[in-house]
């Protein structure tokens, strides 16, 4: 495990690189901005604007400061918000943290579920049904989903809230009365979010139980006398679920990136927001520090489906590392 | 004379395909007593297996009992509920398998899956099945049970896994323990040992023992009695020493001469291997009204083809006998 996470680290590391490195070569930068919220300036003040913000420095030094401060967890400071970026990010990444997790948790086990019941009956109806949902989450484009969902579910049947994370209303209510409006706001955004990777576990779930559900242990569980339901849920299920955790790990990346999408549909007022306004904006130090902290979801993410895996499965455990 | 603890009546099994049903059983009988020790010997797909799982209600999803009945200690269980099964199976029926590699669950210690059939049939509490556990791992013979207790499935050998398999099936001391080629899997050396184990914990609970096999060398380690079995019917049966001695099927000949050690003068040298021409017919055609061992047998005539040969007792042999049209006599 400690070797994993050494790898995370210089996974780390190579990603602040990587994105400083794209950021310098992209055209343009906050000097174009603020010019052009001045209605124009002349090359004096441009550069005049580039030597204030340490633009005019080789690349190399630019870099050599920028990763000088991330070791310190400085990521600069927002010229268009004028924040400091870690305070922006701190203020933004518990919203996308929890839009994240709840989805990807929503998707494991309504999939897993879904999964299950329709390997049990390979040809039923809702192993069919499970078949054409899957098809659909996966084809229909997230942001179409979640207005679809929108019109259906907040305005013509007005159940959920339009939009935010909470009711602004209940600023000096009990902490159980925010919470409760918050998981009302969040249920949409998750739900949207949830639906391609639903899709994609409840099928592979469908298949790994039915390979499982042949296995010679699950004969040996029937031969005990264990009952239908013990056989499945108690001695298949968690030899299937390996491989629909693993996939949840790899597709982490997605949800983080599905979730920008997400969040702007539901105006959730989390880093995809943040990372459209940044990018409008040309703003340098926040789209990094988004950038970095994207990263670094993912790599917790996969590290956490490591974890899963060996508490799963003890022939992991035993591998070493 | 008191009923047998088994008795197999014109068992049959039929499967649902695509193109149709298909016989795989055709009326099997045989008898089972307390403690006794019976042996299924046959090609592979002979119906030896299927005739197992048709005892523990377990056939395949497109198979069913097409007629027949299993009396089990007055029971008939082919018509027994499913919740019924379950109580017999694992506790008065259980049943071990040819792939000890991969019939344990790789997820659970085997002390749990020792403990789950106890906590299952015998009501224990999770601690004291564990504890029941260990004293079974000791009676199979593994070393420092208590401390394997925790282990998972992969760090055991094929052989060790047997044995938890083995645990497994005798934890509720049931009345028949069905033994599917439980040593093909096996290097030679540990099939004796876990013959051996079988043997002292079958005499030692009264087990009664059915060892499924292709192999008519572990037919004389282990059975008292076996059943040749061709294409879903019963060819031969009588006690082994009766049948090695003097088979009367063609066929339970052609098996026998394949083993060369166990009628082998020693001292004379075999130049080639005996073995039975040709392979086991379709499985399409195991309904047929003919004797199925006809087109591969040396004394095959028209009567064999015609008709299917009844079952007969062997001149001279109680508990002997044979389904064939020329069966070779009882002395030769």
């Amino acid at each position: 495990m400690a070797v994993r996470a050494g790898y995370a680290l210089a996974l780390l590391l190579a990603v602040v690189v990587l994105n400083f490195t794209l950021i310098h070569i992209a055209p343009g930068d906050i000097a174009d901005t603020i010019a052009g919220d001045m209605g124009g300036a002349t090359e004096e003040v441009m550069a005049q604007i580039r030597a204030d913000y340490g633009l005019d420095k080789s690349f190399a030094v630019q870099l050599g400061i920028y990763l000088g401060n991330v070791v310190r967890l400085d990521f600069g400071y927002s010229f268009f918000f004028n924040t400091p970026v870690t305070s922006l990010i701190a203020e933004r990444l518990p919203a996308t943290l929890l839009l994240v997790f709840t989805a990807q948790i929503f998707a494991l086990v309504i999939g897993v579920i879904l999964g299950v019941i329709s390997a049990r009956r390979p040809d039923g109806l809702l192993s069919h049904f499970v078949t054409l949902l899957a098809l659909f989450g996966y084809s229909a484009p997230v942001f179409w989903t979640g207005i679809m969902l929108l019109i259906g579910l907040s305005l013509m049947l007005p159940l959920f809230p339009v939009a935010g994370m909470i009711d602004v209303t209940l600023i000096d209510a009990p902490l159980w009365r925010q919470y409760l409006s918050v998981a009302h706001h969040l249920f949409l955004p998750a739900l949207t979010l949830a639906s391609i990777f639903l899709a994609l576990y409840s099928r592979l779930c469908r298949a790994s139980m039915l390979e499982v559900l042949g296995a010679d242990y699950i004969r040996t569980a029937r031969a005990k006398g264990l009952s239908e339901r013990d056989t499945v849920y108690r001695h298949a299920l968690k030899n299937s679920l390996g491989p629909v955790v693993t996939l949840a790990g790899l597709q982490f990346s997605a949800v983080v990136s599905g979730a920008v999408l997400v969040e702007t549909v539901f105006s959730w007022p989390g880093l995809g927001t943040l990372a459209l306004q940044s990018i409008l904006a040309r703003d340098t130090p926040t789209i990094l520090g988004i950038l970095f902290f994207s990263a670094l979801v993912v790599i917790v993410g996969n590290l956490l489906t490591d974890l899963v895996l060996r508490l799963i499965d003890p022939r992991i455990r035993a591998g070493g590392g | 004379m008191a009923a047998p603890l088994l008795e197999v009546r014109d068992l049959g099994v039929r499967f649902t395909t695509r193109d149709g049903q298909v016989t795989v059983l055709d009326d099997v009988s045989f008898t089972l007593e307390r403690g006794e020790r019976i042996s299924f010997v046959g090609e592979s797909g002979c119906g030896k297996s299927m005739t197992a799982l048709a005892l523990m209600g377990l056939l395949p999803a497109m198979g069913q009992v097409s007629g027949g009945m299993i009396n089990f200690k007055g029971e008939d269980l082919v018509t027994a509920s499913e919740s019924r099964m379950r109580q017999i199976r694992g506790n008065e029926i259980s049943m071990i398998f040819q792939e000890p590699m991969t019939s344990l669950n790789p997820v659970f210690t085997i002390g749990r899956q020792i403990a789950e059939v106890l906590q299952l049939h015998r009501g224990l509490d999770r601690r004291a099945a564990l504890a029941r556990a260990i004293d079974l791992l000791e009676a199979v013979r593994i070393p420092n049970a208590a401390a394997r207790i925790d282990d998972y499935p992969h760090q055991l050998s094929g052989g060790q896994r047997q044995r938890v398999m083995i645990a497994i099936a005798l934890a509720c001391e049931p009345e028949i323990l069905i033994a599917d080629e439980p040593t093909t899997a096996l290097d030679v050396t540990v099939q004796a040992e876990i013959f051996a184990l079988l043997r002292d914990l079958g005499a030692k609970l009264e087990t009664a023992i059915i060892l499924i096999t292709h192999d008519m060398g572990a037919v004389a380690q282990m059975a008292e009695r076996m059943l040749v079995m061709y294409a879903g019917r019963r060819v031969e049966e009588g006690r082994v020493a009766d049948i090695i001695k003097a088979s009367a099927h063609p066929y339970t000949r052609g098996l026998i001469s394949c083993v060369p050690h166990i009628t082998a003068d020693a001292t004379r040298r075999l130049d080639r291997l005996p073995e039975i021409d040709g392979i086991v017919p379709p499985i399409t055609s195991f309904g047929r009204d003919a004797c199925l061992f006809a087109p591969r047998c040396g004394r095959a005539s028209e009567a064999c083809h015609g008709g299917r040969p009844a079952q007969a007792e062997v001149a001279g042999h109680k508990a002997h006998s044979v389904a064939c049209w020329h069966p070779h006599d009882g002395g030769a």
